[in-house]
């Protein structure tokens, strides 16, 4: 789900630049009135978490891979506006450092899998779990469904601003100049992956982090 | 033991497994993800490289490109080795990072 650069062309990746920088504003701004220092370690472990979550890439049928990004279970845990500062941190160090995801796509990476996974996955869980105690059942619940509805959701904005390339970006001759498949092709390819593996994969990993938190350290919950 | 510790040595037991995520996609013969491919694939899957992604590609050189440590041998051993590398490095760089904004950002009345 890291796009590459490349792919996008600069209409979308500016766009997507655009988008994100003021979520990153807002975010430092609800950091700065709201955050005590005792959290500040525990904002390093989720960036941490978030960086080598998505290092374990899982197979799939088609043979491509794809993997889970933490970013529902982090935000669950320290709040969505730390959360995306967390999961943004991981995700500029994998493409300044290590070339996963483009530096122009930074914008569109962070906005799908840091803003969007965050948001959503925060907010199905706290729709899911509304009124239930710290140890139940539906709040473990509401971390898997909040994290498989998230990552879908990263997963499809990822495909769109891929598929609308060959819409958006042409040469003067009609060839696509970035991304080259169709929202045909890549809204299916995309969608089906993560609906029917990553998905489960995301929600396996956020609920059992959970369930340890409800047994061993249910304040963090709270 | 601390809380923050638990945590830590959670991190530490995933990055030690980190190279599953390598290993795993190779066994079953993988490649990378969906909509990741380098130019060379795109131009088998569909004929040419579009030239915006000509242009844009070559401008991503990084200092440990997918991974792996500069100067790094073939094989899934070197390669595991390179992967697990790379998780340290990324995690501890990834909890500096956010530890130092962090930081930065408490205020001072908050600090309690």
């Amino acid at each position: 789900m890291h796009i590459p650069d490349g792919y996008l062309g600069p209409l979308t990746y500016g766009v997507m630049y655009a988008a994100t920088v003021p979520f990153w504003a807002i975010a430092s701004w609800r950091m700065n009135r709201t955050l005590k220092a005792r959290q500040a370690p525990y904002l390093a472990i989720g960036a941490a978490f978030s960086f080598v979550i998505m290092m374990f890439n899982i197979p799939i049928f088609g043979g491509t891979t794809g993997h889970a990004t933490g970013a529902t279970l982090i935000s669950i845990l320290i709040g969505p506006w730390a959360g995306v500062i967390a999961v943004s941190v991981a995700l500029i160090i994998q493409a300044l450092l290590f070339g996963d995801g483009g530096v122009t796509a930074i914008g569109a990476n962070c906005f799908n899998m840091a803003i969007a996974g965050v948001f959503v996955g925060y907010g199905v869980y706290r729709l899911v779990s509304m009124g239930s105690t710290v140890g139940s059942r539906r709040r473990l619940a509401a971390g898997g469904v909040a994290a498989y509805v998230s990552l879908n959701i990263s997963a499809l904005l990822t495909a769109i601003q891929l598929g609308v390339q060959p819409l958006i970006e042409r040469s003067s001759s009609g060839q696509p100049l970035y991304a080259p498949f169709p929202l045909s092709v890549a809204i299916p390819a995309m969608a089906i992956e993560h609906l029917f593996l990553f998905g489960f994969v995301e929600a396996a990993v956020t609920a059992l982090v959970i369930r340890y938190f409800q047994k061993n350290e249910p304040e963090l919950l709270g | 033991m601390t809380t923050t510790k638990k945590l830590w040595i959670g991190i530490g037991i995933l990055a030690l497994l980190s190279p599953l995520g390598l290993i795993i996609p190779a066994l079953f013969g993988a490649g990378g993800a969906w909509g990741e491919w380098g130019t060379d694939a795109i131009e088998k899957m569909v004929g040419f490289v579009p030239e915006g992604m000509k242009r844009l590609a070559s401008s991503g050189k990084t200092p440990m490109p997918g991974y792996t440590v500069p100067g790094q041998g073939d094989g899934l051993v070197s390669g595991s080795l390179g992967y697990m590398f790379s998780a340290i490095i990324g995690i501890a760089l990834a909890a500096a990072i956010m530890y130092l904004i962090a930081k930065l950002l408490v205020r001072k009345k908050n600090s309690h």
